[in-house]
């Protein structure tokens, strides 16, 4: 499948809310089940799409957050106050609940475990959820790759997939958090926004040329990338995806 | 940059609709500045339409206007695009 | 067929009367930032406003030259292809009929020109009488750049796009040019109560 580019055109596919999960306090994981889904690569996105009764529908996308699986997607999803699709689809939909879905789509910002390392992940909030796609195919894949992911949240409360993260640390993945708007006591972390000077410790350096991911709002992703570029990397290392202004 | 600004990534869906063909890892060379780089590496933005902006020079690659039953692409801004096949 | 989602509905719009509502569109009271392409940033020091092509003398304004020019408030509807109206925002502005004042031609139409590259076209008629200004402030407020600011075109009889963002003159023609999106797909006049959105339309 990897490879090949001539995919067939887009189509709109059911797909059945199986689970849903509460990440954080703003934060969900929904659990879809797409008969026919032919699978995806890690950093894949799809387009969801909601029809109303009247006739009325809105598009969205969101990566997907989940390594291949069958049938089964994951897509996690931040509330976005006043928006109009996100609080839908975490305070509404329930298991047995349907949406239309296409894809997945993307082949740009993918990684797949025969592509190796060294990986510098760096995910602003809701950013993570491509890159987890990534770590959690490298687990599954028995992957050895050298990967780094640098996190930044806002709160420790914030930090979605936390409890998985600290799982998975270890074994050649290494996992450093950021917090921007606070520390719990005793916090080891980084206590800032990222810069230039906490992308030089969290390494890799340009020297060991990795391949480099980076998601989350558009503001953060343009930071990280300039901020790359000037410590040395090479901007073609560099994939970025960006969420817009509030990477919800 | 604006803060508004995505990835090629963000048209992919729609293209892929028209073009049965993964278009963000497909090499565009731009007709004004000769740069050449991925799909998924341009400046996306969102007007009355979608427009893709070259990284380098920024000068437009591609309009993309979309109707419910047509889309009207303007390609004009790629001096070509290479596809893997 | 679309698969319905249970309980899904369009954000809450706002209510309105049904005669200030073009057809296709749903009324907001937020103000949607589109762009075409990044914001520009010229100085002020830098600007200025031309008017060129068919007629007598090109005119020329700086900004400060601009902003001693009489001004007006002016409250419209405006309504965006995209399918959002707002109602009654609030700007001020140079009526383009300031602007031409005593310019002498013989052309029918006029392409709008921007910063960044952006153009879109109208017939002479629609941006004279009383139907257009260059505005350069919203809401009270100087106009933020991210809205099109320091000035912008606003022609409200027509769809938004018609109403170029970072605007810096006219170009008076005697020939019709389709603009950035009329060459695309959106419609060459963009009448929004016959809602006239692409070609064909």
């Amino acid at each position: 499948m990897a490879g090949t580019a001539v995919l067939g055109r887009l189509t709109w596919q059911a797909a059945q809310v199986v689970d849903v999960v509460v990440e954080t306090r703003h934060v969900k994981t929904i659990t879809f089940d797409v008969p026919d889904w032919r699978g995806h690569r890690a950093g894949q996105h799809v387009d969801i799409r909601l029809t109303a009764e009247d006739g009325y529908q809105a598009e969205r996308s969101y990566s997907i957050a989940s390594a291949p699986d069958g049938s089964r997607l994951e897509l996690t999803v931040v509330r976005i106050d006043d928006g109009e699709v996100s609080p839908y689809l975490t305070d509404e939909l329930q298991r047995g609940d349907q949406i239309e879905l296409r894809g997945p789509i993307g082949g740009y910002f993918v990684w797949e475990p025969s592509q190796g390392g060294p990986l510098l992940l760096v995910a602003g909030g809701s950013g993570i959820a491509p890159l987890m796609a990534m770590i959690r195919l490298r687990a599954t894949a028995g992957s050895d790759a050298q990967t780094r992911l640098l996190f930044s949240s806002r709160s420790s409360d914030d930090i979605i997939y936390r409890n998985e993260l600290d799982q998975l640390n270890g074994g050649g993945l290494q996992v450093v958090h950021a917090l921007t708007d606070g520390q719990p006591p005793g916090w080891t972390g980084y206590a800032r926004r990222v810069d230039a000077e906490m992308l030089a410790e969290v390494g890799p350096s340009p020297a060991e040329r990795p391949r480099t991911y980076v998601c989350g709002p558009t503001p953060f992703v343009e930071a990280v990338a300039e901020a790359l570029v000037r410590l040395g990397h090479n901007p073609r290392t560099i994939k970025t995806e960006r969420f817009g202004p509030t990477g919800g | 940059m604006d803060a508004l600004m995505l990835d090629g990534n963000a048209v992919a869906g729609l293209l892929q609709e028209v073009f049965a063909v993964e278009v963000t890892t497909a090499i565009a060379t731009c007709a004004t500045c000769g740069a050449a780089d991925a799909v998924g590496a341009t400046h996306v933005y969102r007007g009355a339409g979608f427009v893709l902006r070259c990284p380098y020079c920024d000068n437009t690659l591609v309009k993309i206007v979309r109707s419910d039953e047509r889309v009207w692409i303007d390609l004009s801004g790629i001096r070509t695009l290479e596809v893997a096949i | 067929m679309s698969i319905i989602s249970r309980g899904f509905r369009r954000r809450r719009v706002a209510d309105a009367p049904p005669d200030r509502v073009p057809p296709g569109q749903y009324v907001i009271r937020d103000f949607p930032v589109l762009s075409a392409g990044p914001t520009p940033h010229t100085p002020l020091e830098q600007w200025d406003f031309s008017i060129v092509g068919a007629i007598d003398e090109p005119r020329r304004w700086t900004w400060e030259e601009f902003r001693a020019l009489p001004s007006q408030e002016v409250t419209r509807d405006i309504h965006c292809v995209t399918k959002w109206s707002k109602l009654d925002t609030v700007w001020q502005g140079v009526s383009v009929d300031t602007l031409l004042d005593g310019v002498d031609t013989s052309a029918e139409y006029v392409v709008q020109y921007s910063d960044g590259g952006y153009t879109t076209n109208l017939p002479l008629e629609d941006i004279t009488g009383g139907k257009a200004w260059v505005a350069f402030a919203y809401d009270g407020e100087p106009l933020h750049s991210e809205h099109g600011g320091p000035a912008r075109m606003l022609v409200p009889h027509l769809y938004f796009w018609k109403s170029a963002k970072w605007v810096r003159g006219l170009r008076l023609q005697t020939w019709d040019e389709p603009g950035f999106w009329e060459t695309n797909g959106y419609h060459n006049y963009g009448d929004p109560w016959r809602e006239q959105r692409y070609w064909g339309d």
